[in-house]
């Protein structure tokens, strides 16, 4: 039917341009927040830790001095070392329980569907109720070590949370409790994902268990690995509130961790130019971390 | 006070030609959510209403105040500010340099706030000779509280000196008990500290050190010595201390687990809460070897610029309110704090509450009252915090004195 009608010509012209305009009018108020909100405030900041911004943000340049100052701090020296032993310790463990506890839930058990909420559960807790939760399980005088001794085992010891150089592992015991159902569900998904069919053949070809797991699943599985290791890397950076309700950073500044050195600095230390600096210095790990495996992610999809 | 308000309520109608009938508010942003602390606030929001000005609270509860700063921050920056804030030290005079404090030097002239406050305190309230805070209360930080039937138990008479102390401690720890109550956190380890410091190194060391913050005197013999004090002081508190909240090493001394506690006069409220009495079943006396001196912080609301009359005039009924003797007495016999003015009848006060007035007025006079360093009156937050670090690093055995001392003028270096 050839349309002669201008009319209606127009309408269906009107009509297909407003299809391919309408999502970008939908998207564009909070595309142009997030700019703003996010990218905006990212390069606020930037600025800031170049300026002499103390209590309030001033906008007077002094260069590296912030950078410089930052590094000379010990408590940043702390923080970072902190940070690396509980993020490398948090992103391991995590993943090893929640691989192990996926591949036990994928037997074909009876009463999964009880087991998954039960191992996934502790992910709906907030970082704070965590946090507190072990901070009384672990007191010596009121936790684990206390109901020990009550039971009648005296030796039994402990105190790893008053520990200055023990501190920081609580933590990742607490963030490893916290995560590790999370971590199962996503290889959980993974698992189901594997196509019956190859399993089937590998059986065929006489493979082990063993075998099946090493040469065949686990390889199938490298998207979850990626995907677990890029949520757990940024939530180990931006470790605040459950070292907050935990430790507090104690004892003494013994579990500082970036985070923590950040908020100190810019909202009760009035140095805001260094809490800028090692937020940027947070964010450029995070970038690190991130900007390979999103690019990696962008080419795969070409 | 009626005279006040009907003058400046006049001044108002004249200003802006509204009827007083406006209804006035103050907007009262604070961190006194504690009971005994509510209770105290209770007197001022009533004194308030008596007058016809209704009270907006705003508390912010937590961290000593650094929650209640972060959300001012946040207002003042949006261009809202409350219209009085409880507000410490430093902080009122980095806000009155910014220029967002109100003026309330007429109010200060009529009510001779000059003459009643003791000049180390006027230090912080008042910003290049005006007036931008009304002083609530005077906290000392120098504080011993000791547990009476433990001390007659273990016949322990009263410490006069460092060595006194000491060996009174000692005591306690042969008997089993725990000598001194502490809990392990940052700004108790300095409270303690403060102390420490002015017996270790006197008066001089002590302005010298913390207040002008000569790197001489912070990496001196006298930092040595006061770290070596704090060394000892370590081996007196029990294994469980760090973390403790303050008011449960407080509860160890009521209980007779503990013989002694370094406090601010804080503590006293959970004394009297527990239903003890002073001189009676607790005893309080300054900390041996910094006798005759007072380390103190001061509780002040800080009146912001705000536009509105009405709500200018609110806030000088407000500075009024706080600044009257009936509220200084009613707000400091609850709090536990002396009262701000030195012209105050000290009856309605128990005997440790009598014993910081007469310190209090002592040290005025003899130019030996000092801002707390632990509390944020002896130089700013940035200093003060990189002060905590090596405090709390050294008393939790990272550091030795001499590396701590060092240590000392290196933080203080990078915070200025």
């Amino acid at each position: 039917m050839a349309a002669t009608d201008p009319m209606l010509d127009s309408g269906a012209d009107f009509r297909t341009r407003l299809q391919t305009w309408l999502p970008k009018i939908v998207l564009a108020p909070s595309f142009a927040i997030m700019v703003i909100f996010v990218y905006g405030f990212i390069a606020f900041t930037v600025y800031l830790s170049f300026t002499g911004s103390r209590m309030l943000p001033s906008f007077d340049l002094v260069g590296w001095q912030n950078y410089d100052r930052l590094f000379r701090i010990r408590e940043w020296d702390i923080a970072v070392s902190n940070l690396f032993v509980f993020a490398s310790l948090y992103i391991v463990i995590s993943t090893i329980i929640g691989l192990t506890l996926a591949i036990f839930l994928d037997q074909k058990i009876r009463g999964e569907g009880i087991l998954r909420p039960i191992f996934l559960y502790p992910m709906a807790l907030s970082f704070i109720v965590t946090g507190t939760a072990w901070k009384w399980f672990l007191d010596p005088g009121i936790g684990i070590e206390h109901s020990m001794h009550l039971w009648g085992f005296e030796n039994f010891e402990f105190d790893w949370i008053k520990d200055r150089d023990m501190a920081v592992y609580t933590i990742v015991i607490a963030a490893v409790w916290q995560s590790s159902g999370f971590v199962m569900a996503m290889f959980l998904a993974g698992l189901r994902g594997i196509d019956n069919e190859i399993l089937k053949a590998a059986q065929m070809d006489g493979a082990s268990n063993f075998q099946m797991y090493r040469r065949i699943i686990l390889p199938q599985l490298r998207p979850a690995f990626l995907s677990a290791f890029v949520i757990l890397s940024h939530l180990a950076i931006k470790s605040y509130d459950l070292v907050i309700a935990l430790t507090g950073g104690g004892p003494g500044n013994a579990t500082a961790m970036p985070a923590t050195f950040m908020y100190s600095y810019t909202f009760t230390r009035d140095q805001m130019g260094i809490g800028a600096a090692s937020a940027v210095i947070m964010l450029m790990t995070i970038a690190a971390i991130m900007v390979p495996y999103l690019y990696a992610e962008l080419r795969e999809k070409k | 006070m009626t005279m006040m308000r009907k003058f400046y309520t006049g001044a108002a109608v004249l200003a802006l030609g509204t009827s007083a009938a406006v209804a006035q508010e103050v907007e009262v942003l604070h961190w006194w959510t504690s009971g005994g602390e509510a209770a105290a606030l209770n007197v001022l929001r009533e004194d308030l209403a008596g007058g016809g000005v209704g009270w907006t609270d705003m508390p912010v509860a937590g961290g000593g105040g650094s929650d209640a700063m972060t959300v001012l921050r946040a207002r003042v920056t949006a261009g809202d500010p409350p219209t009085a804030v409880q507000m410490l030290g430093f902080a009122i005079q980095n806000w009155a340099e910014e220029g967002a404090l109100a003026d309330l030097n007429a109010l200060a002239e009529e009510q001779n706030w000059n003459e009643v406050v003791p000049e180390a305190l006027q230090r912080f309230s008042t910003y290049e000779g005006n007036w931008v805070a009304a002083p609530v209360n005077v906290h000392s930080t120098n504080w011993v509280w000791a547990n009476t039937a433990l001390m007659e138990e273990l016949g322990i008479e009263q410490p006069e000196t460092w060595e006194d102390f000491v060996a009174a401690m000692e005591t306690a720890q042969e008997a089993g008990y725990t000598p001194l109550a502490h809990g392990g956190q940052a700004w108790q380890d300095a409270t303690i500290f403060d102390s420490v410091a002015m017996g270790a190194g006197g008066p001089e060391f002590y302005q010298a050190a913390f207040v002008d913050l000569d790197p001489e005197a912070l990496g001196g013999a006298e930092m040595v010595e006061a770290f070596n004090r704090m060394e000892t002081l370590r081996g007196f508190v029990d294994d469980n201390f760090s973390g403790r909240d303050w008011n449960l090493a407080t509860a160890m001394v009521i209980n007779g687990e503990a013989l002694f506690q370094i406090m601010g006069d804080w503590a006293k409220g959970e004394f009297v809460n527990a239903g003890l009495t002073a001189g009676e079943e607790f005893q309080c006396f300054r900390v041996p070897g910094s006798e005759g001196t007072v380390t103190f912080n001061s509780d002040q609301f800080a009146m912001f610029n705000v536009e509105d009359e009405s709500d200018q005039e609110s806030q000088l009924a407000m500075a009024s309110a706080v600044m009257s003797p009936e509220f200084q007495i009613a707000f400091n016999v609850v709090k536990g704090s002396a009262p701000a003015r030195t012209d105050i009848d000290p009856s309605a006060f128990d005997a440790c509450g009598q014993a910081a007035m007469a310190d209090l007025a002592a040290a005025g006079e003899n130019g030996t009252l000092f801002g707390s360093m632990a509390h944020g009156h002896a130089n700013p937050p940035s200093v003060q915090n990189a002060m905590y670090d090596v405090i709390t690093a050294h008393f939790n055995g990272e550091y030795d004195a001499e590396t701590a001392a060092a240590e000392m003028v290196t933080a203080v270096e990078l915070a200025q």
